[in-house]
């Protein structure tokens, strides 16, 4: 059996009070619950204080670029599909520098979990507006207050028909750990947003903030995989704010559609001299 | 050399020359004629006017010379631009399709239309007919012809076969026929050759990564570098590899990186516009010690520059791309064989190393065809560097990614091994692959990656000499460039010049003593390159201190010839 303390105590370089320790939790409390060693494991992240998230738990990690947290694990996932791969990103990192990856990610849908640490602020370069950020709120760039609209990645991810897309909260560690858990378990891309209070540059958007206004989806409101009603849901954000799952489809996974992987992980394919050599003649 | 023709068919994109080429060197090479092929096109999709040109000997050869025995006119263009690259030939053209004011002697009327509706009706089999009328006018074998037809079509049915075979033979009946002095170009079909090919330089890139057992390409999309991208993804099903195509080349790169941590030999192709985007991720690599090969065919830039055409403009930033100072390799294959044989070792280095390689086409090479030695698969070593199962189990310690060592190459073990945990960082990073931000650590981390160039430098071969070691000039030049450049060292010779050639296909970490053994003595140096800054010249000069008298440089978008490459020499009077 896996336990927490299986995925090691580390110092970390997050300020006291950040919202990612309670990711840091619910991770391991997850992948304990869902009996995942170590070894199996490959956590791929991008920049900033998610970023760190891999270094502050025992198993395989990449810790790559800013933004780039998507191709490599997509790659890694189709390189061995039989590890268990995770991308951790923050709303700068996967939603602005890695916007694109996003899109194209969701297009190709390769089994792997997004978890994106949401605090709506620009942590490690000390308080520039996100894509997440609401308009108004006053940063050192946005003097007057920020202009651009709020990317919504829920109703972003669930118009391009994301196969797995659910919200949770850093300061509720039971129901985050919940959502990753089912959010491994749901074979093809899963994007988890998670609220996350940046104590020290996001005045706004705090811990009393998020508890005053998150609430818990029921899952018997609505068929998980009515597109309409999840964008419709998607699209609530303000006093109230919806955290749970918001829509499941499954659509075919990417390395399904790849008949090579059948007789197991590409890495172990050997080289077909005899067929080059075959190929070699073509050209006689 | 008894036989040396050149045939030249122009016209405008989406006439056909791609397959009356093919199809002709093809036949030609299968005469027993050494065959050397090059295509000038314009980024346009139909219209514009391009070329395909073939020269065809007894002898073998390595370039394209600049006159022209048969002109095969699909447009108007095609006279108005190449009639004064005549010697005494013989321009064929379709006057009902093509009008012309002005009648010239050259001019051999076929009517290629006609003949194509009357024997296949259809026009689609009027580019038979020209390649049947270019075989009569050289007198060959047309069952050469004829078989090269079958197998092209093979696909395609026995009628569409036929039909192909009776457009090629009334054309090459109506040349025979109609051709004032009968066969213009009366000459000997040479011995069939044994062990020969017929291949572009991107074919043999892609053909080198899979006989090295590529397992991933990403890549995305750019002229003149996507032909291996093509060859590579219509063999993937047969070869067991995935191709991806990336959203954009920063994309093609991270995920090539990400496929090699977990293990797969992975590569990606670009031109210099794509290097641009990847550059980022070539720093990563860099710093995570995550092999790749990246496959550059360069073009003239900067920005979109001159998209289908050639250049050597990217040398000196491949060498430094990206921000801090990491270990690379960076290749230059010269001939098909080189690219076959390089790409194949690149991985090799790249695992050796953990490091990337950059492999420097352009597009002279990767679209001209090449008649050259057959390329032999078994030859080529697959060298993994990786920790086996067994050795993991054996280990006394606990696994670091980034193990110090003496040469500074860490073993490595693959995430998913049991008994191990891979950590990798574009951080600086302990031996275990966590940010440690500490001098110590960083100067010891520096070092580490650092040996690993000093290492490879070792490894470096000496440059080619083609000629004489006491030559009293020698032309320097790197890359595509070498079959130009042989021809203009023989030319010199036989115009009583002494003259020879130090050709570079490894082009970083440059051996500089190996190089200053061979360069330091006296005698006159000119470096041959297809730039205008001298990019070689200077890096030699860095190097090695090692001095050129003048340059040859190129910069028009065109590739060398070997009389061009004579005629600025005798310019620029070293001579």
């Amino acid at each position: 059996m896996v336990s927490v303390e299986d995925y090691g105590n580390f110092d970390t370089a997050w300020c006291p009070g950040c919202g990612d320790f309670g990711i840091l939790k619910a991770l391991k409390r997850a992948l304990a619950d869902m009996d995942k060693s170590p070894d199996e494991m490959l956590l791929v992240s991008g920049i900033g204080q998610s970023g760190k998230l891999p270094h502050y738990l025992k198993c395989n990690f990449f810790n790559g670029l800013h933004g780039r947290t998507l191709p490599p694990a997509t790659a890694a996932k189709i390189s061995n599909h039989e590890l268990t791969v995770m991308a951790v990103a923050g709303d700068g990192d996967c939603y602005g520098e890695g916007g694109n990856h996003l899109i194209h990610a969701i297009r190709r849908n390769p089994d792997i979990t997004v978890l994106v640490h949401d605090n709506q602020i620009y942590g490690l370069t000390k308080g520039q507006a996100s894509p997440t950020t609401q308009p108004g709120m006053k940063t050192k760039i946005n003097k007057e207050g920020v202009f651009n609209r709020q990317l919504n990645p829920l109703a972003l991810a669930i118009s391009q028909d994301c196969s797995f897309v659910a919200r949770s909260f850093a300061g509720d560690i039971e129901h985050l750990s919940e959502m990753i858990k089912k959010a491994v378990e749901h074979r093809g891309l899963s994007l988890l947003d998670i609220l996350q209070p940046c104590v020290t540059f996001n005045h706004l958007n705090t811990f009393k903030w998020y508890s005053e206004r998150v609430y818990k989806l029921d899952e018997n409101e609505y068929p998980l995989n009515d597109r309409v009603k999840a964008f419709e849901k998607s699209l609530e954000w303000g006093e109230r704010i919806p955290i749970g799952v918001f829509y499941v489809n499954d659509r075919p996974v990417f390395e399904e559609s790849l008949d090579v992987l059948s007789s197991g992980p590409l890495i172990r394919n050997k080289v077909k001299t005899d067929s080059v050599n075959e190929l070699i003649d073509g050209f006689m | 050399m008894k036989v040396d023709l050149t045939i030249k068919i122009g016209g405008a994109a989406g006439q056909g020359l791609d397959t009356i080429g093919s199809v002709l060197s093809s036949t030609l090479m299968k005469c027993g004629f050494f065959v050397f092929t090059t295509q000038f096109y314009l980024s346009r999709i139909r219209g514009g006017h391009n070329t395909f040109q073939i020269r065809i000997s007894d002898e073998a050869i390595k370039a394209m010379d600049e006159k022209v025995d048969i002109l095969i006119a699909l447009d108007r263009a095609s006279i108005e631009n190449h009639l004064d690259e005549m010697s005494d030939g013989v321009v064929i053209v379709d006057r009902d399709t093509v009008k012309l004011d002005d009648d010239f002697d050259s001019l051999f009327h076929v009517p290629l239309l006609k003949i194509a509706k009357d024997t296949g009706g259809n026009k689609l089999y009027a580019n038979s007919v020209a390649v049947g009328a270019a075989m009569g006018l050289l007198c060959l074998d047309f069952d050469v012809l004829s078989n090269v037809l079958s197998s092209i079509f093979e696909r395609k049915g026995q009628e569409i076969i036929d039909n192909n075979i009776k457009a090629a033979k009334a054309g090459y009946d109506y040349a025979r026929d109609n051709y004032p002095q009968g066969c213009k170009f009366d000459i000997q079909q040479p011995e069939k050759h044994s062990n020969k090919m017929l291949i572009a330089g991107n074919e043999s890139v892609g053909l080198g990564a899979l006989a090295a057992g590529l397992h991933f390409l990403s890549a995305y999309p750019m002229t003149p570098s996507t032909g291996v991208m093509n060859y590579i993804a219509g063999k993937a099903g047969k070869f067991d590899l995935v191709v991806e195509q990336a959203e954009d080349e920063i994309a093609a790169l991270n995920m090539a990186i990400g496929a090699s941590f977990t293990g797969a030999r992975s590569m990606v192709t670009t031109s210099g516009g794509g290097f641009c985007l990847m550059v980022e991720a070539l720093g990563l690599a860099g710093i995570t010690e995550t092999p790749v090969v990246i496959f550059q065919a360069q073009r003239p830039g900067p920005a979109t520059g001159l998209p289908t055409m050639t250049e050597q403009g990217d040398l000196l930033f491949a060498i430094h791309a990206a921000q801090g100072e990491f270990p690379r390799c960076v290749f230059a294959p010269g001939t098909p064989e080189d690219c076959f044989y390089m790409t194949a070792n690149a991985f090799n280095i790249a695992e050796k190393y953990q490091i990337p390689v950059i492999v420097m086409s352009d597009q002279y090479l990767a679209d001209s065809m090449f008649t050259c030695e057959r390329f032999d698969a078994s030859k080529v070593s697959v060298e993994r560097h990786l920790l086996s199962d067994e050795e993991i189990k054996d280990m006394q310690e606990e696994y670091a990614r980034y193990r110090f060592t003496s040469s500074g190459i860490s073993p490595r073990a693959l995430p998913g091994q049991a008994g191990v945990l891979v950590g990798a960082d574009s951080d600086e990073h302990d031996e275990f692959g966590h940010i440690d931000e500490t001098q110590e650590n960083r100067i010891k981390m520096v070092h580490k990656r650092m040996n690993k160039l000093e290492l490879l430098r070792n490894e470096m071969p000496a440059p080619e000499t083609y000629g004489s070691d006491d030559a009293e000039l020698t032309l320097i030049g790197w890359g595509s460039t070498y079959g130009p450049l042989v021809e203009a060292v023989d030319i010199l010779r036989e115009e009583g010049h002494s003259a020879n050639l130090v050709h570079f296909t490894h082009i970083h970490p440059l051996p500089a003593e190996k190089i200053k053994e061979m360069l330091g003595k006296p005698g006159m140096k000119v470096c041959v390159e297809n730039n205008r800054t001298g990019q070689f010249a200077r890096l030699l000069m860095v190097e090695t201190g090692i001095e050129m008298v003048d340059n040859v440089l190129r910069y028009d978008g065109l590739p060398f010839t070997p009389q061009f490459i004579v005629d600025s020499i005798k310019q620029k009077e070293v001579l």
